[in-house]
């Protein structure tokens, strides 16, 4: 009986291990920092598997020779942003869309972004529907 | 209707209230009229509620754009089966469904179960309206659909409508896409049921049979849901976002897999307090833990506290939830610990190689799949917290660990039901696995013969081929075993049998469902793609299709204008098919979507996406992906639906247990009267 627990003791400290292990290399495999633009342009140093969230700074998207280049901005401070990834881009990227960038920081100053998501800002928000003033003041119903 | 739907929800706020105070003023005192008041108010939420539903789905329908609500999430044009969808498109509506939908499961368990578990009722009513509270005040306070549009100006405000509402977000507007957000609501709505019950159990001490018989029926009912919810959203993704896959890891797809994992391993342990007595104290913090994960995904999708693809807006109401989740934990932790002298196990694990350790196993992995997953999802926080830089993590950490995982409880699900209770020797265990490894252990050599070289698809498939048999292998033992003494034919002693006990056998066709869905897993491994610019005459080749492009067509319609490439496809050298997939520009919203183009056989899906047009040649920009074995994972989730709706069917067995009790329950009732009179 204790040779048996034993053995499937082991068994278990395999299995576990294996598991243990797969998980840890996973995780720095697809470990990414979350920066904000204003971080990256103060330290001005190169950085590996960052993730960047901010504004596609409308007019500055560029497409030449099969290649995208756009600014990303945060807080009144942008970057350049070249993409080099494979995928195609979402349909929700364009001119003053939110977008979430994967990729590298060179010390040059250029963000070579691996890939891209982007949701269209307009469209979960309030929408200037009137025509008028453009804003709208939802007021709740007198209740 | 702005007042009528506010008022809906105003009079639902009260009535839970009321029934809250009035079911546990109604159990504390043993009162019968204060239980059957709170019953009522129970039913009148429900009417309340469905209301309030039915003003803003008449605000939707007849277009009426003074509606905050629906100015943003419909638009005239916009079909009618979709406006019914845009209930749920938002988050006010969402919240409105979820409570709706809460106060019908209410209205059902109270209705069904106020004779049967007469002691538990007053609890039950309090738990459930407990919640229904909390979501029908943050409907009513926080995210109220009923607001109404209005212009400020110098001259003070002014009601406004609009000529037209910005439209239903366009990747919604997809077929299943319409039923996903439903099945998954009902799923995660219906764990409130067994949480209620188990409080109720804990506080009125009637820990016994009853309350675990109940609860298991009503667990598997959100459980089919959640994951037939699950898989519609799947199809959802695969079939619109148009990337080629169906299962992304996203923040919010985590979500709604935690609490249908810990639900399954409800579903499986609550066999061993049934048979065994044991695992009693377990089983409650399952519950617990599946309700509360419930709540959590609830949070997690609508308070956008993660970054998800999921693009909801950041929202007031996450403080809101937290504080509700943490009443929830202090509250059922807290009766859990006073209630622990009642929940003591009547049995202990006999032998390592028995069902119940089989049962204890799938246990362990699949809370520790919980735990990798919600560690996954909340490490951006967890970061933040701890060292204050915001990481994430992406699929690579989650496959990673969900797939050894994943491969040991597809081990479980054959071996499992083959083990014995107590203990299982040496013998019954060489002469139930001997057959389904030999079978296995040839086609596994066949696989690598016909050249799967891919470890975890080899893995997979090997154990797919050694669970089928299992599991067939039952139904088969069982037929002949008929066929010999009822002296019925193969067909007729499959349905008797399954019929007899549609529990077992219902799981086992689960079981067999998972295997289907396995497969299909294990297509991802052999998944091809290809991708270029096409013009007409163009041709492009992805494995052994070649596609050739026909030309671009454009064309309208009142929702969206649309850019369709025409494309002709051969394979190996013969005509195959013609696919057309789109690039679609929704008018009311000013969006672009892709609408996919897919070919799927049961052995692989083409798949084709127009991703763009190459703002330098004009040409197509289209993408390809050879899908392979999709297919069987919507059979799979299918049959694992199909399965569960079979175990819920009254088994004969049952039904003949069920009749005793009632007499035993009259017996009992008999007796309350004598003594109370």
């Amino acid at each position: 009986m204790k040779n048996r627990r034993l053995k499937f003791g082991i068994g278990v400290g395999i299995i576990l291990a294996v598991v243990g292990w797969e998980a840890v290399s996973g995780f720095n495999q697809s470990k990414t920092y979350y920066v904000t633009v204003s971080e990256l342009t103060q330290a001005q140093e190169a950085r590996r598997q960052i993730r960047v969230g901010g504004t596609v700074e409308p007019g500055s998207v560029q497409r030449r020779a099969g290649k995208l280049t756009f600014r990303l901005a945060q807080d009144a401070k942008s970057i350049p942003v070249t993409y080099v990834g494979t995928d195609t881009l979402p349909d929700t990227f364009k001119d003053g869309a939110q977008a979430i960038i994967d990729g590298n920081y060179l010390s040059s100053g250029e963000f070579q972004a691996e890939k891209i998501q982007a949701k269209c800002a307009s469209k979960y928000q309030a929408a200037p529907v009137s025509p008028a003033s453009g804003q709208k003041n939802p007021k709740v119903a007198g209740l | 209707m702005n007042e009528l739907g506010s008022l809906g929800i105003v009079a639902g706020l009260a009535f839970a209230a009321y029934a809250v105070v009035a079911g546990a003023l109604g159990g504390k005192l043993r009162s019968l009229r204060l239980t059957r008041s709170a019953e009522r108010a129970a039913l009148a939420f429900f009417v309340m509620l469905t209301l309030a539903v039915i003003a803003l789905e008449y605000l939707i329908l007849t277009n009426d754009f003074h509606n905050a609500y629906v100015a943003e999430h419909s638009n005239r044009d916009l079909l009618t089966f979709y406006k019914v969808a845009a209930l749920w498109a938002g988050q006010e509506g969402s919240l409105l469904f979820w409570t709706w939908l809460l106060s019908i499961y209410s209205a059902l368990a109270i209705l069904l179960n106020r004779k049967k578990n007469r002691q538990l009722m007053p609890y039950v009513v309090a738990v459930l309206m407990g919640t229904g509270a909390f979501f029908s005040s943050l409907v009513l306070f926080v995210a109220n659909p009923f607001q109404e549009l209005a212009l400020a100006s110098a001259a003070g405000t002014q009601p406004f409508t609009p000529p037209d509402g910005n439209g239903l977000n366009p990747v919604l507007q997809y077929h299943s896409m319409v039923i996903h957000p439903p099945m998954l609501y009902l799923g995660y709505v219906g764990m409130v049921v067994p949480f209620a019950f188990a409080m109720a159990a804990l506080i009125t001490r009637q820990l016994g049979d009853n309350w675990i018989r109940t609860t298991r029926r009503w667990t598997m009912v959100p459980w089919m849901l959640l994951g037939l919810g699950i898989l519609l959203g799947g199809n959802w993704a695969y079939a619109v976002l148009g990337w080629g896959g169906y299962w992304g890891w996203d923040p919010v797809e985590n979500a709604s897999l935690l609490p249908w994992l810990s639900g399954t391993a409800f579903l499986h342990s609550v066999m061993i307090q049934e048979k065994r007595g044991m695992l009693k104290v377990w089983n409650v913090v399952l519950v617990i833990t599946t309700f509360f994960l419930s709540i959590f995904g609830t949070f997690l999708t609508r308070s956008g506290v993660v970054s998800s693809v999921h693009a909801f807006a950041q929202s007031s109401i996450g403080p809101f939830f937290a504080v509700f989740l943490c009443i929830i934990v202090v509250f059922s932790v807290t009766l859990l610990f006073l209630r622990l002298d009642h929940l003591k196990s009547e049995n202990k694990l006999d032998s390592l190689v028995s069902r119940e350790s089989g049962f204890l196993f799938n246990n362990w992995i699949l809370l520790a799949l919980v735990f990798a997953v919600l560690w996954g999802t909340l490490f951006p926080l967890i970061s933040k917290a701890v060292e204050n830089v915001t990481v994430t993590v992406g699929a690579p950490f989650f496959n990673k660990t969900a797939i050894p995982m994943g491969l040991l409880l597809l081990f479980l699900t054959g071996a499992g039901p083959l083990l014995a209770w107590r203990k299982t020797s040496f013998q019954s265990l060489k002469r139930n696995f001997l057959l389904p490894l030999i079978v296995a252990g040839v086609s596994g050599a066949f696989l690598l013969i016909a050249g799967v070289r891919h470890f975890y698809a080899w893995m997979t498939l090997c154990l797919c081929i050694f669970v089928a048999v299992c599991v067939l292998g039952e139904f088969w033992k069982g037929a002949r075993t008929r066929m010999k003494t009822a002296r019925e034919n193969f067909a007729q002693a499959l349905y008797n049998l399954t019929m007899r006990n549609t529990r077992r056998y219902g799981g086992y066709i689960v079981h067999l469902g998972i295997v289907l869905l396995f497969i299909g897993f294990a297509g991802l491994a052999f998944k091809t793609q290809a991708k270029g610019s096409m013009g007409q005459g163009d041709l492009l080749r992805a494995k052994n299709y070649l596609l050739r492009c026909d030309g671009l067509v454009s064309g309208d319609t009142p929702n969206y204008e649309y850019t369709r490439a025409l494309i002709t496809v051969t394979k190996d050298g013969h005509a195959f098919t013609a696919m057309h997939p789109e690039k679609r520009f929704y008018k009311a919203s000013q969006q672009p979507t892709s609408y996919v183009s897919i070919h799927p056989t049961l052995s692989e899906d083409l798949y084709v996406v127009l991703s763009g047009l190459d703002q330098d040649t004009g040409k197509a920009v289209i993408e390809v992906f050879v899908n392979p074995l999709v297919m069987w994972v919507w059979i799979g989730g299918l049959v694992v639906f199909l399965g569960t709706l079979l175990a819920l069917v009254p088994s004969r067995v049952e039904r003949e247990m069920a009749e005793i009790r009632k007499t035993q329950d009259i017996a009992v009732q008999v007796d309350d009267l004598g003594s109370g009179g």
